[in-house]
């Protein structure tokens, strides 16, 4: 089944649930409300013809300061053989996400790493913890505004230069023109 | 009473019952392949419960790759899995290629791609097995495997310069030409070791001792591993038959003809340790057809023609995976239009093995435990990236 087609479908399901659909992207998308994230997955997950039994990836972004997060489903189905992204838009701050680690086990820890890297919680997650931080690390680092803690466990965390904002301004490159 | 989390101190997530015994594996273990501590909670023998705790080897890769340009992430890259590192950049090379739209690639640079690949499955294949030799008790088989796998790291010396982190497949192209001779080199080398795969099966995967270590343990189911998203060599472990050089063909894999190997469960139950280790055995004979094949087929001409000189992705976003010795490695990377990535998400395989850990391991013996860590194959950098 193609990207436009299960579109369709979704929207025929779901109606005002389903935001937009990118066909031009190099892998089709669409867009879901972050509430009903949960349902869809799980029309994704048992429909017979469409059967995605494969998370492939499941990733956070953040697009900059005074713009949106965002949680994005890469989906796979091996029976099928035919795929389909999802993305739900999450707000800067507060923002929660219905679990699918229901639906799809490999969905636990892959939201445990959003929530520790992003800092958005999943709703209903049995386990949301750090995962690959400390679990008194403060702060989400792959956030675009992440600042540094200065001090953890009473070590001085910035370790190069006096005192680099993010950390990441000791490898920045000279911008060169062809 | 479950501990309530308090930031310093060290808490357990699992309600305490009866006699049980909280075991930690780890952090500094020598069967766990790198950093990484298994709280196990047994009764008796019994595992009752596996909780990973993953993290130590972080290194904020995904940081790093949103301040570095596109090439200059490559090596960062290498760094995930640093015994596939060959893998991890053509992962993240086809990425950056499948969203800069870069399809018309010169006909040796693709040769060249699929040589690596496959010399970089058997390099880390036999790591996988020698080791996994040496977590079961077998010392002898790990120095074989060993001196089988120096041979290929000197062919990549060669090539690239460097034994184990190469930064030689580019974006567009390679670091350099493969040297005047490498194809023959590169054929004695498979002549030479096509008959070590046989001697290894005599001394280790046919051998009594080892079958019945690991023959019935850590089974892992199909539908389980397919939950967790477990790929490659681990999931094929559990029958089934699912490879994407044969499925979603990249490169030129469509071309050559390879068999998939999957378990069989001739020793003891389907999915178990066994079935993984010997899928991995027998991919090391496919991967010489392939490389054969390659080698003997390999055009002359300019592997960099197509290089792009800047490399900067229009706006969007591409998700590309593809078959690295330990499973499926996948990339997401977001372009903002500019010379560095906004996002770049590295979906590691092993990450998804350990994951499921819990659901291979519970019920068994704590004696079995490195040898189910052992035979899911899993390489800390990775998982922590």
């Amino acid at each position: 089944m193609t990207a436009e087609e299960i579109y369709q479908r979704l929207q025929e399901r779901f109606g005002d649930q389903i935001l937009g659909f990118n066909a031009k992207a190099v892998d089709p998308s669409v867009r879901v409300a972050a509430a009903a994230i949960h349902e869809v997955a799980e029309y994704l997950r048992h429909d017979p013809q469409l059967q995605f039994d494969l998370l492939m990836c499941l990733s956070g972004v953040d697009y900059g300061p005074g713009k949106h997060l965002e949680v994005v489903y890469h989906l796979f189905s091996m029976s099928r053989r035919h795929k389909i992204v999802l993305k739900v838009e999450v707000p800067r701050q507060g923002g929660e996400v219905p679990t699918v680690c229901d639906i799809w086990r490999t969905a636990e820890w892959h939201e445990r790493e959003v929530y520790d890297l992003f800092g958005i919680r999943f709703a209903h997650h049995p386990d949301l913890r750090r995962i690959l931080l400390p679990d008194d690390w403060e702060g989400h680092p792959l956030l675009k505004d992440y600042q540094v803690q200065e001090f953890y466990h009473g070590v001085r965390v910035p370790y190069v230069g006096d005192p680099p904002q993010t950390g990441l301004e000791v490898y920045r490159t000279q911008e060169q023109e062809p | 009473m479950v501990t309530q989390l308090v930031a310093g101190e060290y808490h357990l997530s699992y309600e305490r019952q009866g006699d049980d015994l909280i075991l930690q594996m780890g952090p500094q273990h020598p069967s766990t392949h790198g950093v990484l501590r298994l709280e196990l909670v047994t009764d008796g023998e019994l595992i009752k419960r596996i909780t990973p705790h993953i993290g130590y080897l972080h290194r904020c890769f995904e940081k790093h790759a949103e301040a570095m340009t596109y090439p200059q992430v490559i090596p960062y890259v290498d760094r995930m899995d640093y015994v596939a590192a060959m893998s991890m950049e053509l992962g993240y090379v086809l990425t950056v290629e499948k969203l800069m739209g870069l399809t018309d690639l010169p006909e040796r640079l693709q040769y060249i791609r699929v040589i690596m690949a496959e010399f970089q499955r058997i390099a880390s294949h036999l790591l996988a097995v020698g080791t996994y030799g040496l977590d079961t008790g077998a010392v002898t088989p790990f120095l074989w495997c060993f001196r089988d796998r120096e041979k290929i790291l000197d062919l990549f010396e060669w090539a690239s310069g460097a034994r184990l982190l190469y930064n030689y497949l580019w974006i567009g192209g390679v670091m350099q030409d493969l040297p005047p001779g490498f194809a023959e080199k590169a054929m004695e080398f498979l002549d030479y070791f096509e008959p070590r795969v046989k001697e290894l099966n005599d001394l280790l995967s046919f051998n009594q001792i080892f079958i019945e270590r690991t023959a019935n343990i850590g089974v892992l189911p199909p539908d389980v591993a397919i939950s967790y998203g477990v790929g490659g060599p681990n999931l094929r472990g559990s029958g089934v038959r699912w490879d994407l050089r044969k499925e979603e063909p990249y490169c030129i894999y469509d071309r050559f003809d390879f068999d998939v190997p999957v378990g069989t469960g001739e020793f003891g139950t389907l999915g178990a340790a066994w079935d993984r280790y010997m899928v991995r055995v027998r991919e090391m004979l496919e991967s010489i057809k392939i490389l054969r094949q390659a080698l003997d087929q390999l055009p002359g001409g300019d592997p960099n023609e197509a290089m792009p000189r800047r490399v900067r992705p229009p706006e969007g976003d591409a998700f590309m995976r593809t078959e690295s010795p330990r499973g499926e490695i996948g990339f997401y990377i977001v372009s903002d239009g500019s010379e560095k990535p906004l996002r770049c998400k590295g979906r590691s395989p092993c990450f998804t093995a350990i994951s499921a850990i819990d659901a291979i391991g519970r019920g068994g013996l704590i004696a079995d435990a490195v040898a189910i860590v052992g035979s899911l194959d899993i390489v800390l950098g990775e998982i922590d990236r």
